[in-house]
């Protein structure tokens, strides 16, 4: 079953073509790196991906969603952590776990659970965002996203100022999402980090996805 | 819905109440602005006095625009309007909860402010009930329309100087019809202060439909 299918799927940023026509398919349970140098349209495909960005031509379809006029029907439906972590700075972690989860419809177990998957203890819990490292503030950006449970997963730049402990608790999000048959999509130039637990790799470049190279695990 | 807007009001009000910018920074701000307009004219207690509502709703109108500025920045600091958007709540809950919590934290702004201009230019209280239902009435209409425009203006680069240019030619009406009310209730002018009153509902009103019915397209496009 396909997820995600791009067919010349171009984005403007302003009057700049951020993707100029970008094709792509990603079935379900599949996980997949982006990779590519800065500027080349990564971050703006996850961001097509998950309905936050207009498609100016093409066609994209997401979890059977056409992203020209059903967008919005998806964003709930996807993990995304990109750059900014999304998070209020005068709420505890607590309060943020909570705040997204309910706003979500998420019950607070699931919360709960996302929260001690990664590794946010009662302690964490009580801190304000500010307070926080960029490290734990992504943390706290994956366990948001986690405690959805979503079909498609978006991650941009996970592994970006988290300690080791931080990182092998992405790569796990990452493993048990595929196993529970989502698809993971990773933008990331820590190419060595993020092969192995990728199933293929794609790059982007100029707005365009150049080349996929099969099985990189 | 209701329970969105709940949530939203109550996390906008906590992130409030824990950074307290309302209290160090926009209570001060508004009492320095009725302590110049009292320098400004001389202190003289009549002329205060007879100016009282017009310097006062011009005081909470530029108060008003460092509680939309706060309430804009709680969402574009750090992508948290995205985050909005992902959850899937209603671009309405979203309007009418950041309306909720910025029409609280105004009506608490006006009331402290409305003791100071009492106490600072000792204006005559003619009609008492009327004061307090042009504030309460009033300051629906700003937080309305605050949060439509507030939005409107979250994705651009120069935010905090746009947005007093779109914002207070919006606020005009409020600031006539809040006075004309005010200067009835003061008995400072021979006005029909209710019929003013009425007036500033339907602003008010107005504001709540039109923001209610555009703020996801603002949400979509502008932020």
């Amino acid at each position: 079953m396909t997820v995600l299918s791009l067919v010349d799927a171009v984005v403007l940023l302003g009057r700049f073509p951020a993707l100029s026509g970008a094709s792509l398919h990603v079935a379900a349970g599949e996980s997949v790196l982006l990779q590519g140098p800065n500027g080349a349209g990564k971050s703006t495909l996850l961001r097509l991906c998950a309905g936050l960005l207009p498609l100016e031509s093409g066609s994209a379809e997401v979890l059977g969603h056409n992203l020209v006029d059903d967008r919005q029907r998806v964003r709930p439906k996807v993990g995304f952590v990109g750059h900014r972590t999304m998070l209020y700075d005068d709420l505890t972690v607590a309060e943020n776990l909570r705040f997204w989860g309910r706003l979500a419809k998420v019950d607070d177990a699931l919360t709960d659970a996302a929260a001690r998957r990664l590794r946010i203890d009662d302690r964490l819990q009580g801190v304000l965002v500010r307070q926080l490292s960029a490290g734990q503030r992504r943390r706290v950006a994956l366990a948001v996203a986690a405690a959805r449970q979503p079909q498609l997963w978006l991650l941009d730049e996970p592994h970006a100022g988290l300690d080791q402990a931080g990182r092998d608790i992405v790569d796990d999000v990452v493993r048990d999402a595929t196993e529970a048959g989502a698809c993971v999509l990773i933008a990331s130039h820590e190419l060595d980090r993020v092969r192995p637990i990728v199933q293929r790799q794609v790059t982007v470049a100029g707005g365009l996805v150049r080349e996929e190279v099969a099985d990189a695990a | 819905m209701l329970r969105d807007v709940g949530l939203i009001a109550n996390k906008d009000l906590r992130a409030e109440l824990r950074s307290r910018v309302a209290l160090n920074q926009i209570v001060p701000f508004a009492l320095l602005i009725l302590v110049l307009f009292g320098f400004a004219l001389d202190a003289d207690s009549t002329t205060l006095a007879t100016f009282t509502p017009g310097l006062y709703w011009v005081a909470i109108v530029l108060s008003a625009l460092l509680a939309v500025h706060r309430s804009v920045e709680l969402e574009a600091g750090d992508g948290a309007s995205d985050a909005l958007l992902l959850t899937g709540v209603t671009p309405v809950a979203v309007f009418l909860g950041k309306a909720l919590a910025l029409l609280a934290e105004l009506w608490l702004l006006a009331f402290f402010l409305l003791g100071g201009v009492l106490v600072l230019y000792q204006p005559p209280v003619a009609d008492l009930p009327l004061l307090i239902a042009t504030i309460l009435v009033a300051v629906i209409g700003i937080a309305a329309a605050g949060t439509l425009y507030g939005a409107l203006i979250s994705g651009q680069r120069a935010r905090e100087t746009v947005l007093p240019i779109l914002l207070l030619p919006v606020l005009a009406p409020v600031v006539i019809g809040a006075s004309r009310a005010f200067a009835d209730a003061m008995a400072t002018v021979a006005t029909n202060g209710w019929a003013w009153l009425a007036l500033l509902g339907a602003f008010g009103g107005s504001y709540l439909v039109i923001g209610s019915y555009s703020y996801g397209l603002v949400l979509e496009d502008f932020s």
